[in-house]
This record gives C-alpha cells, sequence and structure tokens, in this order.
C-alpha cells in the first residue's frame, strides 16, 4: 500500500528515482569537490599534524617520565645499598671494638692475677724464711733457759748455785740426765 | 496524509549559481550538508585538540582514537609507505562517517545516499590507485595482474578475470555505500510511515502503533551500526586498494 502510493507520487512529482536524476549531478559534483578539498586541506595541513604532535609529546612524556622513575629508582637502590653497607661496617666495626676489649682487658686481668700470685709466692717465701729464723733463735735460747733452770733448781736443792760451766757441762751430756 | 519514503533523497535547488554549458551548478540541499560535514567534522577534530592537552578530555580522546584508529587500519593495510595517504584516508573516513550519522536525524539529509557522491569517491580511489601505481612502479605495476605461482597455461585465463575484477572495484566500492545508506533509510521511512498511518485508525491503531514504533527503534539501533560500518569498510577497501598501488605483487 505504502510502496504503490510511494511510487505513484515519486512518478507523478519527478521522473526519476532522485539519486538517478543526473541534472543535479554538476552540482553535486562540484560541491562535493569543494568540500572535500577543503576538509582535506583542512585535515592534512592543520589538524593531523596537530594530533601526531600531540601524540608524540605524549608518548615522548611518558617515556621520559618512566626513564625519570628508573633513573630514580635506581639511585634509591644504589642509597639503599650505601645505607646496608655502612651498616654492616658499623657492625663489623663494633664488633672489632668489642673483641680487642675483650682481649685486652683478658690480658690485663691475667697480668694483674700473674703479679698477684708472684707477690704472694714472694711473701710466702718470706714468712716461711723469718719462721725458720724465728725457730732457730728460739732453739737457740733454749739451752740457755734450761741452763738457768737448772741452776735455779740444784740452788733450791742444794743451797748454792753451781757455777755455770758445770751446769753447762752438765746439760751437754744427754745420757746421765 | 501522504508519506513518500523516497522524498527524503530528493535534491532541492535552493541557490541557482551558475550555467555552464548548459549544466546547472547551484546550491542545493546536499551542498548544504556537505558543508555541515566540513563545519562537524573540522569542530572537532581541530577544535578539541586546540588546547594540546596532554591528558586529553573526552572530546580529544575522540579525536584521537579516530586518529590512530585509521592510522593502525592504514598502516597495517599498507605498511609505513601507505603513511603519506593517511590524510586522503583519514578525510574519507570522517566525511563518509559524519554523512551517515547525520543522516539518521530525522528530517535530515543524507550526502552518502547520492549514488553520485559515493560514485566520486569511489572514482577517486580508483583513479589515485592506478595512477600512484604507475607512477610508483612503473610498467611493473600491471605484474598486479599476474599473479605470483600460477602456471602459465593458466594465465590467459587468471589475467582477464584479474583485470575485470579490478576495473569493477569502483562499481562494488561505491554501490556497497550507497545502497546501503538507500536501504536503511527507506526502511526506516516506511516503519515510521506505517506508525502514522496505524495512528490514523483510532484507538485500535494506537495499539498496533506499538509494533512498528518498536521496530523504528529497532532500526534505528541498527541503521546507527550500519552507518559507522559503512563508513570503516569504505576506508579499509581503499587502504587495500591503496595497498595494491604501493605493492603490486601478490
Amino acid at each position: 500500500m505504502a510502496a504503490t502510493n510511494a511510487t505513484t507520487a515519486a512518478a507523478a512529482g519527478q521522473s526519476k528515482f532522485p539519486p538517478f536524476q543526473s541534472e543535479y549531478y554538476p552540482s553535486q559534483l562540484v560541491w562535493l569537490v569543494l568540500t572535500f578539498v577543503l576538509l582535506y586541506v583542512l585535515m592534512a595541513r592543520l589538524a593531523l599534524p596537530r594530533i601526531g604532535s600531540i601524540l608524540a609529546e605524549r608518548s615522548k612524556r611518558i617515556a621520559d617520565d618512566i626513564a625519570a622513575a628508573q633513573r630514580l629508582k635506581e639511585r634509591s637502590d644504589a642509597a639503599y645499598a650505601a645505607y646496608e653497607k655502612a651498616l654492616a661496617d658499623a657492625r663489623a666495626h663494633a664488633q672489632g671494638i668489642a673483641n680487642t676489649t675483650r682481649e685486652r682487658q683478658a690480658a690485663a686481668a691475667e697480668e694483674t692475677n700473674r703479679r698477684l700470685e708472684a707477690e704472694l709466692h714472694e711473701r710466702l717465701a718470706a714468712a716461711e724464711k723469718s719462721i725458720a729464723a724465728t725457730r732457730a733463735a728460739a732453739m737457740g735460747n733454749v739451752g740457755a733457759i734450761a741452763a738457768e733452770g737448772a741452776a735455779a733448781i740444784v740452788e733450791r736443792l742444794i743451797g748454792k748455785a753451781p757455777a755455770a760451766h758445770e751446769v753447762a757441762a752438765a746439760l751437754a751430756e744427754p745420757g746421765k740426765s | 496524509m501522504h508519506i513518500d519514503p523516497i522524498e527524503q533523497f530528493q535534491i532541492k535547488n535552493l541557490l541557482p549559481l551558475v550555467n555552464i554549458g548548459g549544466h546547472q551548478i547551484a546550491f542545493t540541499n546536499s551542498a548544504a550538508y556537505m558543508l555541515v560535514i566540513v563545519f562537524l567534522v573540522s569542530a572537532l577534530v581541530i577544535g578539541t585538540t586546540a588546547r594540546r592537552a596532554v591528558v586529553p578530555g573526552r572530546l580529544q580522546s575522540i579525536t584521537e582514537m579516530s586518529y590512530e584508529f585509521m592510522a593502525a587500519t592504514l598502516r597495517n593495510a599498507t605498511g609505513t609507505e601507505g603513511m603519506k595517504f593517511f590524510p586522503f584516508v583519514f578525510t574519507l573516513f570522517m566525511f563518509i562517517l559524519f554523512s551517515n550519522v547525520i543522516g539518521l536525524i530525522p528530517y535530515s539529509f543524507t550526502v552518502t545516499s547520492q549514488l553520485i557522491v559515493t560514485v566520486i569517491f569511489a572514482l577517486l580511489v580508483f583513479f589515485i590507485v592506478v595512477i600512484y601505481g604507475f607512477w610508483k612502479n612503473g610498467w611493473r605495476w600491471v605484474m598486479l595482474f599476474v599473479p605470483k605461482g600460477v602456471p602459465v597455461y593458466f594465465l590467459p585465463m587468471i589475467v582477464p578475470i584479474e583485470v575485470l575484477s579490478f576495473l569493477t572495484r569502483p562499481v562494488s566500492h561505491s554501490v556497497r555505500l550507497f545502497a546501503n545508506m538507500l536501504a536503511g533509510h527507506i526502511t526506516l521511512q516506511v516503519f515510521a510511515a506505517f506508525i502514522i498511518m496505524l495512528a490514523g485508525y483510532g484507538v485500535i491503531g494506537w495499539f498496533g502503533a506499538v509494533l512498528p514504533f518498536f521496530m523504528v527503534v529497532v532500526l534505528f539501533a541498527l541503521e546507527l551500526l550500519v552507518a559507522v560500518v559503512q563508513a570503516y569498510v569504505f576506508a579499509i577497501l581503499t587502504c587495500i586498494y591503496l595497498n595494491d598501488a604501493i605493492h603490486p605483487g601478490h
């Protein structure tokens, strides 16, 4: 129904189907060439170089930023490595100081010990010597005391003090007493 | 009520300009839409990139995506040597895309539904291919019609077929776009006319009109797809044909 209406209307109004009406072709051709060339010139001269430069600039900027980030990362890695190294060095150094201190103190203690021991030995020897001397002295005095005691005993027994050389002689004869 | 689905393709002389050799040159509704296309494409492509934003906005992204999309299509088809045709292919694609999409606005005119327009584009591509092919490759370019690896005794049969298929390219290239636009718009108009006709039959007609209305909505979405796809098809075929001019070896 609609189709028949359309064809009859088209047939009545225009002799041909509009896209085939060749009397309009020159106008179409002229305006199409004009507008297409205008658009081509605008695109080729102005728009496309600009878009190309925007895209190039952006990719360059991204590449630069990535490179900068890479550089900074390398620097931070290096700084971290340096920090780790410094820490390890400090630790080793502290260990060294502790070791040497310990060794020195041990050596000093050893030295003190040895010195004290030697001193003690010396004093022990001196003490032994003085004891021996004292004993010798005491042993020397025993005869005199015995003589004195014997003289005193004899005096009480006989009322007369014996001569000293008699007493000494009597004491020197151990078998008779 | 009179509804004519063909009327939308009618060219109207708005302003007669000159008469050259019996051919009248006039400012027509078609010419007006061509100027609108040039204006809108320029407004999009030039206007949105004016700020040269490093971080693009939405419209600038559309422009950049169109640029990169067409550049990738052309580079895939023709290699780096073909990039000298990039402004041409980009202009062609944008012109046809905008023509197709603007044509979907009700009461507007579709420039690419005119056979003469698509024929001019197809012939332009055809002659660029022929002229550039000869200019670049000399007579070696005719080796395009001699496929490699075909036995010699087949060549008398193969070569005419190759030549014929090459010569018919402008026909298929132009009619594909023209017929898609024409058929889509007629279909839309016919279904839209059903709505109005059924609505004229009273309350029952109003309910009946819902069906063609639904069809128009679905068809419109389909036509939007067709409008974009056909612009892309025209552009990618142009790229493939240009590749024949640049690299005639099969």
